[in-house]
């Protein structure tokens, strides 16, 4: 388990768990990325915001936000 | 005729703006939602005898209660019961989409599919299985490209014949043996079972949902329901840590075989999207990029429309004397002349420039690059406790802070919002580049580019510090969380386009034309009228005579505030226009030294009444007090008096506070 935030471009990665607020969960949950979903990294220049591809859309995610989102890498 | 409203719902990119034109073209009408800034849109179709009335709802992921857009949506379709719901889907983006589908079923809206986008599907390998997707969702799906104007008919004729199904309940077998408990209950409850689709109350019992609790204390059988909600929790909570995600996953997970079986990837191919983004959100050349781009759009709409204004410019000239020339009475010709012509044409003049620039931002939004920019500028942003998203709105205001204000909407989190609004007038927006430009090219000729484009910059590094300081002061916290939806880039949609670059013109010419017309108009009174009563039109040309007029008396009654900047009383008559709209700045000047606008930069270099320094002083105080009543005007709108208020002292404060500066250090430098 590791925080999205420090998973590498082009890994496939499972999202665990999210610490965050109601508010956040929900709007995440929307956008397709709740526990269980299946997430590679595009962008990851460790400094400023990601770019994720879930569920068939690309979603650009605030370094903070990705820093409470644990992800377990894909074998 | 018999009236039927439906609702048009999706989550945001996915053409519902199109799909809403293409039903209603141009019978629209825009209001606001109840209590909030959010746009409500209305339109209306006429099908064989039925006239439907088309309420546009934001554009949203899902419906939970959580954000404004999303419970505005759901009021709606709980409490309006819109006749049909038309759910448009993105069917390139179909797993997703079908998360607010699966909502909507639950609330028991009788639901049409509107599967836009079938020809983007095709382009990334998909085929997506129509027949099959409607027989597994149980309601018409509608394949569209709305762009085109494909599938409108079917759509309009499939609402027609659908007003009467009964809606199709979606069943969540992890869950149905709770949802039936709870929903039995609260079915003892007449008169909540009437108002309210009871399955959908329990589905959302379960989820917490904090309005279906509140709607559930104020039932009779309050204490009942409660009491087996509790019971069902202390069940669900031995197999489910969190029953809101248990749900959440048993949505996607319906939605996972649901995809399975109607759609089938031929192959994956590396998309247009990836191979552009590569470039445009790479970690150094997105920023040169965003920036280069940015000038290219400034550089497009000042070198198009410059000719455009000219000759604008050259008509109302021209209108102007050939009116005053045909009437005899000097008042009244000079009110129509100098008051209602040079009014109106100075509002005109802008228009050009800020339609193109509304037209080339139009055109980034619709081709997918400004959800780009916020990305890049996310990291810049943060820094000084903006939001990613708030770099849309500060550009827009280099054309005018009026629509750039109203496009901070985008913002969900009120604190970034309001924030983004306080600092959005320091973008030095299009009508104080005259000013610049005419102290520039008499105070720093040679290096009028450099000085104009420091005065940009200013705007930029005070709007960065004064966020970062209010940040700091009043909004504490971080800014909120930043998460957006990248959407694959668009072949230009011209329609949509030109729709959104017309409703933001038309917004600058309703807030900001009117107010700025009313200001000319009121500056031509006070300068032809004086407390000894009307001067004559003369006035307007005859500095002596001018001195008499009311202009004189308010410009000698400020001089005092402004004298330790080393600036004369026609400097403060000009800068109390100025509050009006800057754009009278010039004009005020022009009538104030006598003549005309393009004579002006030699005369008030001759004149004396500025040194370089005190100059450059009062071009950074236009740059930075209240850009114009219209702006304070939106403020209030959007915000509210309080913070309209507190963005006029702030402004005028640190307006005062740099323009001395400059004068001091200027001042010992020299």
């Amino acid at each position: 388990m590791l925080p999205l935030a420090f998973a590498g471009e082009g890994m496939r990665v499972i999202v665990r768990g999210i610490n965050g607020g109601r508010g956040v969960l929900s709007r995440l949950i929307e956008l397709g990325l709740a526990p269980g979903s299946e997430v590679i990294i595009l962008r990851n220049q460790m400094a400023g915001p990601l770019i994720v591809a879930v569920r068939g859309s690309q979603l650009a995610l605030g370094r903070g936000l990705a820093m409470k989102i644990q992800v377990e890498v894909e074998k | 005729m018999r009236e039927v409203t439906i609702a048009l719902i999706g989550n945001p990119n996915v053409g519902k703006t199109t799909v809403f034109n293409a039903l209603t073209g141009l019978k629209q009408h825009v209001g606001n939602w109840p209590g909030v800034t959010i746009e409500k849109k209305e339109g209306e179709f006429e099908w064989r005898s039925i006239k439907f009335r088309v309420v546009d709802l934001p554009g949203v992921y899902g419906l939970t209660a959580y954000s404004i857009d999303e419970k505005i949506a759901r009021n709606f379709i709980v409490q309006e019961k819109p006749r049909v719901v038309v759910d448009i889907v993105d069917a390139s983006n179909l797993e997703r989409n079908l998360y607010l589908t699966l909502q909507l079923l639950e609330i028991g809206a009788n639901v049409i599919v509107a599967l836009n986008k079938v020809d983007l599907a095709e382009e990334k390998g998909y085929e997506i299985n129509v027949k099959k997707l409607e027989e597994i969702l149980g309601v018409p799906v509608v394949p569209m490209i709305a762009s085109e104007g494909k599938g409108l008919k079917e759509l309009e004729e499939r609402i027609a014949k659908s007003l009467d199904r009964e809606p199709r309940r979606i069943e969540y077998p992890n869950f149905e043996a709770y949802i039936e408990r709870l929903t039995r209950v609260i079915e003892k409850d007449e008169m909540l079972s009437r108002t309210y689709n009871s399955r959908w109350l329990a589905i959302k019992l379960l989820e917490r949902d904090e309005d279906a609790r509140g709607i559930i204390e104020k039932s009779r059988k309050r204490d009942d329901i409660l009491k087996e909600l509790i019971d069902i929790f202390n069940s669900l909570h031995r197999k489910y840590e969190d029953v809101e995600l248990a749900l959440a996953d048993e949505r996607y997970r319906i939605i996972g075989n649901i995809v399975e079986r109607v759609l089938v990837k031929k192959e994956e191919r590396i998309t247009f999207t990836e191979m552009l983004d590569e470039v445009l959100t790479h970690k150094y050349l997105g920023i040169p990029i965003f920036i280069s781009l940015m000038w290219m759009v400034f550089k497009f709409t000042f070198d198009v429309s410059a000719p455009f204004s000219d000759i604008i410019d050259w008509f109302f000239g021209w209108l102007g004397d050939a009116v005053g020339s045909h009437i005899a009475n000097d008042a009244l010709a000079s009110f129509l002349r100098d008051g209602i012509i040079a009014g109106l044409g100075s509002v005109l003049v802008f228009l050009p420039p800020i339609a193109f620039l509304f037209l080339a931002f139009s055109w980034l939004e619709d081709s997918g690059y400004m959800a780009r920019a916020a990305f890049v500028m996310d990291r810049v942003m943060h820094r000084f406790g903006l939001h990613g998203k708030s770099v849309i709105p500060m550009i827009m205001g280099f054309g005018c802070n009026v629509p750039a204000i109203m496009a901070t909407r985008t913002l969900e989190d009120e604190k970034d919002r309001l924030l983004t609004i306080l600092v959005n007038p320091l973008m030095s927006c299009g009508a104080r580049l005259p000013v610049y430009a005419l102290f520039a090219g008499a105070f720093f000729a040679g290096s009028e580019g450099t000085v104009i484009t420091s005065m940009y910059l200013l705007g930029i590094a005070l709007a960065l510090v004064i966020a970062w300081l209010f940040r700091k002061l009043l909004f504490k916290g971080e800014p909120s969380y930043f998460v957006m939806e990248l959407p694959p880039y668009n072949r230009p949609n011209w329609g949509a386009i030109l729709g959104n670059a017309w409703t933001r013109t038309e917004k600058f010419l309703r807030k900001a034309g009117t107010i700025i017309f009313a200001g000319v108009v009121m500056v031509w009174i006070l300068s032809v009228m004086g407390p000894g009563g009307y001067l004559g039109s003369e006035a307007l040309e005859n500095g002596e005579l001018l001195a008499r007029s009311w202009v004189a008396v308010i410009g000698h009654a400020l001089q005092p505030v402004f004298s330790p900047m080393g600036w004369d009383w026609k400097a403060g008559v000009a800068l109390f226009f100025g509050f009006i709209a800057k754009e009278i700045v010039v004009g005020t000047l022009g009538v104030l030294y006598g003549v005309g606008e393009e004579n002006l930069a030699q005369t008030i270099a001759a004149s004396g009444a500025f040194t370089p320094i005190t100059a450059y002083a009062f071009m950074t105080f236009v740059l930075i007090y209240v850009p114009c009543l219209a702006t304070i005007g939106v403020i209030k709108q959007e915000a509210g008096w309080k913070w309209a208020l507190f963005a006029v002292v702030y402004e005028l404060v640190l307006a005062y506070a740099v323009a001395l500066m400059i004068v001091g250090i200027g001042g010992a430098l020299i």
